[in-house]
């Protein structure tokens, strides 16, 4: 037989591996300009491409889609093809998913600092970029579900149910959230009316966190925290009913985003009701990650990946409890608008969908190059610490300054007049803003330490794509 | 909202609640021939991957659960199935803020009333009235100085309210229509006079305030000012109306800035100065101790 049928395809993962660590240094120093303008406001004054409004959509879409989609597109394929027992069902196709990924990765990084944006948040990119999305995705399911459908074992492993209903969702939500009508090659307008498009937009924008932020990484934790741990996963009945639990309460939960807006009230009500309930779903799939290594815990001091996997399933654990509550409408006439909603989404975006992916990077990349380890546990071990301290500054600082900022806005003098203006809330903020910028750099530290860490593993070694072993008889 | 679309709300909303609640006692149920807990299902994925089948924690059940109960009561009592209002009868708009509103005026209109006989020049000027003064800087902080600045100086395009230069006058009455009312300052667009012309006028109208032009251009723009019809609005000899909001183009307070190649484009595409009506937001009462402070700014 030749290589094709004897071996996994190796080749897009290694590819997409490597792209994940380079697109996400490139994000995160985005992040940290980003956190450095609003420290510094004059940094890059006059600049029009630097400026703040045209690179936070840099900086969100190059972590979200360029540096978490890679990580996504590489631990899927390496998943899927290992718990099938069989090759990838189209190495063309899947290499098409890799060269149009980074296009649009490329496309996005050139049109968003032009200022060529739909506006919609999570989904500026103009319409010709979508319908490369579009492509890509159709063809990325193809190849996924395709391997799925070639399985040579029985059972489909749950990591696998994830990262399916990751690729269906995001294809549904991106096809209806993009709907626009055209106007010129770099201008469109979308489909919906006011307080309709507000809506699609955050059943889209809460979704991508749902689908793309969670299901895809709880399918990644699913594979390499049992595999990293040398432990069977804790319960398959409590996966059961998470991973059904987690899909139909998600699509319902984007109005919290819209609470005392336009949108009707009893879209508010359903869409808090529905964060709330998503409270046990979400943790259901933290309990079964860390639960899996009940046994085996003195593994966690010695070594420094299942740090990496199990500290990111805290993070888990802590925002989504954390964004249930903030749905809840009268904490959220405090949070919204503030810094809490940011530092809410990077305890979710760093200590959760970062660290998870480097944890399984880190597992890996050795393996895809035919070794047993990185170059360096120490290094690894290292960047474990700075990213965990990063992060816990980030997330604390946010907080207050978010908390403060919400109590300032609302404070009100004896004769009813507000007590603070507007800019004397972003005076006391700049302390917190120069603690995010520290924690924002330390994390993009840790990921320069697992840059040259990466070097050092593969730049010596040969590519290898390992021999597909016959499938147990089960 | 239509039948259908009421019906539809309703049917998802509560089916995917007793959905979860059947998740959970399907999966609950213990089946023959089913792994027993601490024990693997036997499944193997890759080499070594199993799941154990350990039953569902129990505090994390009683969580579901709780959210799930919560879910229903709350869907009972406020708004959320379809068009059904809710038991309690709230809804954001016809009582939260109605209730919050009357609230609000009931303990803080009282303080603003007892200022309301007062005239706003005397609130502007007496040492007696100081505490006006500083509700209605507090008010303009909140209120105001989102176009006009903290300080009230104003910027492009925004009136400054600190000196004696008013375009639609600086008594205490005029500036309190201006604030109750607001103001629409519109100076129409001339494009249609063409380029030579307009650059003319604008060396004759930069001139006015003493700036340094071609003296030819001007004499001719002087002329233009007349038969263009400028005088119109801001008068033959160019200090404006402030009953029409014209500004005063001869002295060196410029709302778009005075340089000619400003003023040729005021010229060109014209200006429009909104300046927004707040009797309705803010009521009578509110409006004059505005009034006062601003009036109290500029003496």
């Amino acid at each position: 037989m030749d290589s094709q049928s004897t071996t996994y395809n190796y080749k897009v993962v290694r590819q997409f591996s490597i792209m994940t660590v380079v697109w996400g240094i490139v994000g995160m120093l985005v992040g940290v300009i980003v956190a450095g303008q609003l420290a510094y406001p004059h940094l890059f004054e006059g600049i029009p491409w630097l400026s703040y409004g045209r690179l936070r959509p840099l900086h969100t879409n190059a972590v979200i889609f360029a540096f978490g989609g890679s990580a996504l597109f590489a631990t899927s394929y390496y998943v899927v093809q290992r718990t099938c027992q069989t090759r990838l069902f189209s190495d063309g196709l899947a290499a098409f998913t890799f060269w149009g990924w980074q296009l649009v990765i490329v496309l996005a990084a050139i049109t968003l600092p032009l200022g060529i944006t739909s506006s919609k948040e999570y989904a500026e990119l103009e319409w010709p970029i979508d319908v490369l999305i579009t492509l890509v995705w159709v063809s990325y399911a193809l190849v996924f579900f395709g391997t799925i459908m070639k399985r040579k074992v029985k059972h489909i492993y749950v990591a696998n149910w994830f990262y399916g209903a990751f690729i269906l969702t995001i294809a549904l939500l991106h096809l209806v959230n993009s709907a626009a009508i055209p106007v010129t090659l770099t201008k469109s307008y979308s489909a919906y009316p006011g307080a309709i498009d507000a809506m699609v937009q955050w059943w889209y924008g809460h979704n991508a966190v749902g689908f793309f932020l969670t299901a895809g990484f709880l399918g990644m934790m699913y594979y390499f925290v049992p595999k990293q741990a040398g432990r069977p996963v804790y319960s398959y009945r409590l996966s059961v009913v998470h991973f059904w639990a987690l899909i139909s309460t998600y699509m319902w939960a984007g109005p919290h985003h819209l609470h005392y807006t336009a949108l009707p009230d009893w879209a508010q009500s359903v869409g808090m009701v529905f964060s709330l309930i998503l409270l046990a779903p979400s943790w259901g799939g933290m309990i079964n990650g860390i639960m899996t290594l009940s046994g085996a815990w003195h593994k966690l001091r010695t070594d420094p990946i299942l740090k990496f996997l199990i500290v990111s399933l805290s993070f888990y654990g802590m925002s989504t409890f954390e964004g249930p509550m903030m749905s809840i409408k009268t904490v959220n006439a405090l949070s919204h608008y503030t810094d809490w909603t940011v530092g809410h989404v990077h305890s979710g975006a760093l200590g959760w969908v970062a660290m998870v992916s480097v944890g399984s990077l880190y597992y890996l990349i050795p393996r895809l190059f035919g070794r047993q380890s990185m170059f360096s546990m120490a290094l690894v071990e290292a960047h474990f610490w700075i990213a965990t301290i990063g992060v816990v500054l980030y997330i604390a600082a946010m907080w207050i300054a978010g908390v403060m900022q919400g109590l300032m806005w609302r404070a009100v003098n004896a004769d009813g007049t507000l007590t603070y203006s507007f800019i004397e809330s972003v005076e006391r903020t700049y302390p917190f803003y120069y603690v995010r910028l520290l924690g924002g750099i330390l994390f993009l530290s840790g990921m320069l330490l697992m840059a040259y860490n990466v070097w050092k593993t593969v730049a010596s070694e040969q590519a290898v794509d390992e021999a597909i072993p016959a499938p147990a008889g089960h | 909202m239509s039948a259908f679309w009421n019906g539809w709300i309703i049917i998802l909303t509560v089916g995917n609640i007793l959905a979860c609640f059947w998740l959970i006692w399907w999966t609950m149920r213990k089946r023959a021939g089913e792994a027993s807990s601490g024990d693997v299902t036997g499944h193997v994925w890759d080499e070594n991957l199993q799941e154990y089948n350990n039953p569902l924690p129990r505090w994390w059940l009683f969580m579901f659960y709780f959210t799930l109960i919560f879910a229903a009561i709350y869907l009972a009592l406020y708004p959320g199935l379809g068009s059904f209002k809710g038991l309690l009868g709230w809804s954001s708009h016809g009582s939260q803020y109605e209730n919050e509103m009357k609230a609000a005026e009931e303990k803080y209109g009282p303080i603003y009333k007892k200022f309301a006989s007062v005239p706003v020049a005397a609130l502007a000027t007496k040492p007696e009235y100081g505490e006006a003064r500083e509700m209605g800087k507090r008010l303009f902080l909140t209120y105001c100085m989102q176009c006009h600045g903290s300080d009230a100086r104003g910027s492009r395009g925004f009136p400054n309210l600190a000196d004696k230069d008013w375009l639609w006058g600086g008594s205490p009455e005029q500036i309190q229509t201006s604030i109750a009312n607001g103001r629409n300052g519109v100076m129409p667009s001339h494009a249609h006079l063409g380029e030579e012309t307009i650059a003319n006028l604008a060396a004759y109208v930069a001139s006015l305030s003493g700036r340094e032009v071609d003296s030819a251009k001007a004499e001719a723009g002087k002329q233009a000012f007349t038969t263009s019809g400028c005088i119109g609005c801001h008068g033959v000899d160019a200090t404006g109306n402030p009953m029409l909001g014209a500004p005063d183009l001869t002295d060196k307070t410029w709302l778009y800035g005075g340089s000619e190649g400003i003023i040729r484009q005021t010229i060109t595409k014209g200006r429009s100065g909104k300046m927004p009506a707040h009797k309705d937001l803010l009521g009578d009462d509110k409006v004059h101790l505005l009034a006062a402070y601003v009036y109290s700014l500029s003496q």
